[in-house]
């Protein structure tokens, strides 16, 4: 059983919660996941890692709302506890030798982007970040980011906060102007993470995205979590879980990953829905 | 009396009812079959069938207790030698084993050594007895890298003699394939729930959520004092053909389908893991996994599931007794056929058609049998023009498993072979000094007997390093 040590309310739905996990606390760097299940009968779930303290032995997830697990995980109070926390699971995202980075958060995916612009920050590289929002309600970790980031740009898809429009009107707007990245690291929903790779593309800027696709036991045994690489006109299998969550944004077939990503749809709907009527019902 | 020349059948349910349904498909012995069973034992002096067993179990030896109805007396004589009886009498491929082997075979059916097992594990574990007692601790610390069949008969084994074993499982559950993967029809969990009961025991100490590789490395045990380690982290990533459109919604690897139903449990009626239930399935393969999977979808509700195999029935790995049991169920096969590309539904006028994406169907060929392979299996050739389209909406890849590369990865002065199998030495150890290794860790994807042959082996190379030391 794993202790929720800390429950904060981000905006409406993301929530932000420190677990007492020490063994992952110990090990998880920027880019890497969890899995947990909330009680003994749920489902599995991954979660990047949003930050990590070792002498209190937590790490900080960071979630949104989104389906009955989620909800079912929200429920839970400071103090209480969950079934499972396992990691840190994937690969660390590689920041060595950068110098001068973008980075592109769009929605909760922010809270992935949150920690590697920290580690950047940290290791003297020039950070700026670009973090979109659907609107004000939503804004998360402006603070957090306006700490570590050089420059910080936030917008949002209805112009209530920030400015108006997607995260990839600035990142043209500095690419034309003659701007360098050594590299843009984007994080957040699949189709914004495919726009900002094309966006990128004329402009030969390395992109790396972070894939957070359907998985099961997080280790590479399942294969759930493959996803296409395009290289060389070749077709490549790859793991999320062991070969990721990190991949090289002009190589990922991201259509077939949002396929994918939609495959129970359907079924998450109705479970969210008996879910939430489960504690209506209740109160 | 004259010998019966025929093995005493297995009490099954019905096909026609187990189909629709998750409970055991094989029901056991009962005493009377049991003891009658027994009886047709020859007690050879050479006793051919133990050389048959990959743990060398005393079988003639449980089965004269048999004889003379000493059922907690044949368990203990088992028990010697395996530390999980009641799994092995369900899973164990004895026909090429043990009863291969048996005399009585020669002429006549083999005696069901299989069954016997099956019996005497069931009879002890119903009878309540007195849990094991833990053996005074000699003191020695022994790691066990993941919880399926090799890591807790090591495990099993080295508390016997005495050592305190920690034993780190990736999952939330304790079993390894046993619970993720081989389905509750044939082997129910709570058998594997009773045999690690029996392990903790005997002092076992396991820990859930432990990735070793990731949350602890191998390093990091040593430094924690352990002295030595076994890695029985078993098979890893699922194969996949790399033909068009194994990517499509509706195609699983048996892993993830065996996963999703076994672990996760999708298949009770309102569960929190979905799966795709119903419909028309084909599994391409022809082992036990691909029967495992065959079966589970039909239970799950289909409509209809075929196997799809390249080559003919003789070739066919699977055990015989779950082929017959997918046959009697009405599982189609399809021999000699094989998947050459999976098309799925696109609707060009509706991107966001919430079909789309889905599987319609699968393009197989037939296939002949050509010359043998280096191993001496017939090659399987394709024949030009004979392609065919086969209505399916899930399609689930049963064709192996390639290492996991977690542990080599963070593991230095670990050997691996060109197919990412730890290489290990005559006494299980690898090329890192006090690191063992077994199962399908280091052989691919084999039986769940012969990784306990393995895990079995290492206990025995461990304690004689130790004591020695």
């Amino acid at each position: 059983m794993y202790k929720i040590l800390k429950k904060q309310s981000l905006n409406p739905t993301v929530t932000l919660m420190e677990i007492e996990a020490p063994a992952v606390a110990n090990k998880a760097l920027p880019g890497q996941f969890i899995i947990l299940r909330v009680n003994d009968e749920g489902e599995r779930i991954p979660l990047t890692v949003a930050g990590t303290d070792k002498d209190s032995g937590s790490v900080t997830i960071i979630f949104q709302i989104v389906g009955a697990t989620t909800f079912l995980l929200n429920q839970k109070q400071e103090g209480e506890y969950i079934s499972d926390f396992v990691g840190p699971l994937g690969e660390a995202s590689k920041l060595d030798g950068l110098k001068k980075v973008c980075i592109v958060g769009g929605g909760v995916g922010c809270a992935i982007a949150w920690p590697i612009a920290k580690a950047l920050h940290g290791m003297g590289c020039a950070v700026t970040s670009i973090v979109g929002f659907r609107n004000k309600d939503l804004v998360i970790l402006e603070d957090e980011f306006a700490k570590c980031s050089d420059r910080l740009i936030m917008m949002t898809d209805d112009g209530s906060y920030g400015e108006h429009g997607n995260v990839t009107v600035p990142l043209k707007r500095m690419l034309e102007a003659g701007e360098k990245f050594d590299e843009i690291i984007t994080i957040g929903p699949v189709i914004m993470m495919k726009f900002v790779t094309l966006t990128a593309k004329p402009f030969g800027v390395p992109v790396t995205v972070s894939m957070n696709p359907i998985m099961i036991d997080g280790t590479g045994m399942c294969g759930g979590c493959r996803l296409t690489l395009i290289r060389d006109g070749k077709r490549i299998t790859k793991f999320a879980c062991v070969d990721g969550p990190d991949f090289d944004g002009y190589e990922v077939d991201f259509d077939e990953a949002m396929s994918r990503d939609r495959m129970y749809a359907e079924f998450e709907r109705h479970a969210y829905e008996n879910t939430c009527n489960l504690f209506r019902k209740a109160e | 009396m004259p010998l019966d020349p025929k093995k005493h059948a297995m009490p099954v349910q019905d096909p026609a009812v187990r189909a629709h349904n998750f409970n055991e498909v094989a029901l056991g012995y009962t005493p009377e079959i049991a003891f009658e069973e027994a009886a047709r034992c020859l007690n050879c002096k050479n006793a051919p069938c133990v050389q048959g067993c990959p743990v060398n179990i005393d079988i003639p030896g449980f089965i004269a207790k048999l004889k003379n109805r000493d059922v907690e007396g044949a368990f203990k004589v088992i028990s010697a030698s395996s530390s999980l009886p009641a799994v092995c009498g369900r899973v164990c491929p004895q026909e090429t084993q043990c009863e291969s082997k048996c005399t009585m075979g020669i002429r006549f059916e083999p005696v069901g050594i299989g069954r016997l097992e099956r019996f005497v594990a069931d009879t002890h574990n119903s009878a309540d007895a007195a849990p094991a007692e833990a053996p005074a601790s000699n003191g020695h610390r022994v790691a066990v890298v993941g919880s399926g069949p090799s890591s807790l008969t090591c495990a099993g084994d080295l508390a016997k003699k005495g050592y305190q074993v920690s034993v780190f499982e990736a999952l939330h559950a304790v079993g390894g394939v046993l619970v993720y993967g081989i389905p509750e029809f044939r082997l129910p969990k709570r058998i594997v729930a009773k045999e690690v009961e029996g392990l903790k025991a005997l002092g076992v100490d396991i820990q859930t959520n432990m990735v070793i590789g990731k949350t602890l490395t191998v390093d990091e045990l040593f430094e924690q004092g352990y002295e030595a380690v076994y890695i029985g982290s078993g098979a890893g990533l699922p194969n996949f053909m790399n033909i068009p459109g194994e990517s499509l919604k509706g195609v699983y690897s048996a892993n993830e389908f065996l996963t999703r139903s076994n672990l996760m449990k999708a298949y009770n009626s309102e569960p929190v893991t979905p799966i795709m239930k119903g419909g028309k399935v084909a599994v391409v393969g022809g082992g036990n996994v691909a029967m495992d999977a065959a079966r589970t979808a039909l239970r799950l509700g289909a409509e209809k599931v075929y196997i799809v195999y390249r080559r003919s029935m003789q070739e066919l790995p699977a055990r015989r007794e779950e082929v017959e049991h997918a046959e009697e169920e009405g599982i189609d096969f399809r021999l000699l056929n094989n998947p050459v590309e999976i098309l799925g539904y696109n609707n060009p006028d509706d991107p966001r058609d919430p079909k789309n994406g889905f599987v319609t169907g699968m393009r197989c060929i037939r296939m002949e049998l050509g010359e043998p392979d280096a191993k001496g299996r017939r090659r399987p050739v394709p024949i030009p023009g004979s392609e065919f389209m086969l209505d399916v909406d899930t399609v689930i890849m049963a064709i192996g498993t390639s290492p996991n590369p977690l542990i080599k990865n963070t593991t230095a002065g670990l050997s691996v072979n060109d197919h990412g199998g730890i290489i290990i030495d005559e006494n299980a150890m690898t090329t890192r000094e006090n690191v063992y290794a077994g199962g399908d860790a280091v052989t691919g994807a084999a039986t769940v007997i012969s990784a306990m042959g393995a895990g079995k082996k290492a206990a025995e190379a461990i304690d004689k390093k130790l004591r020695t030391a």
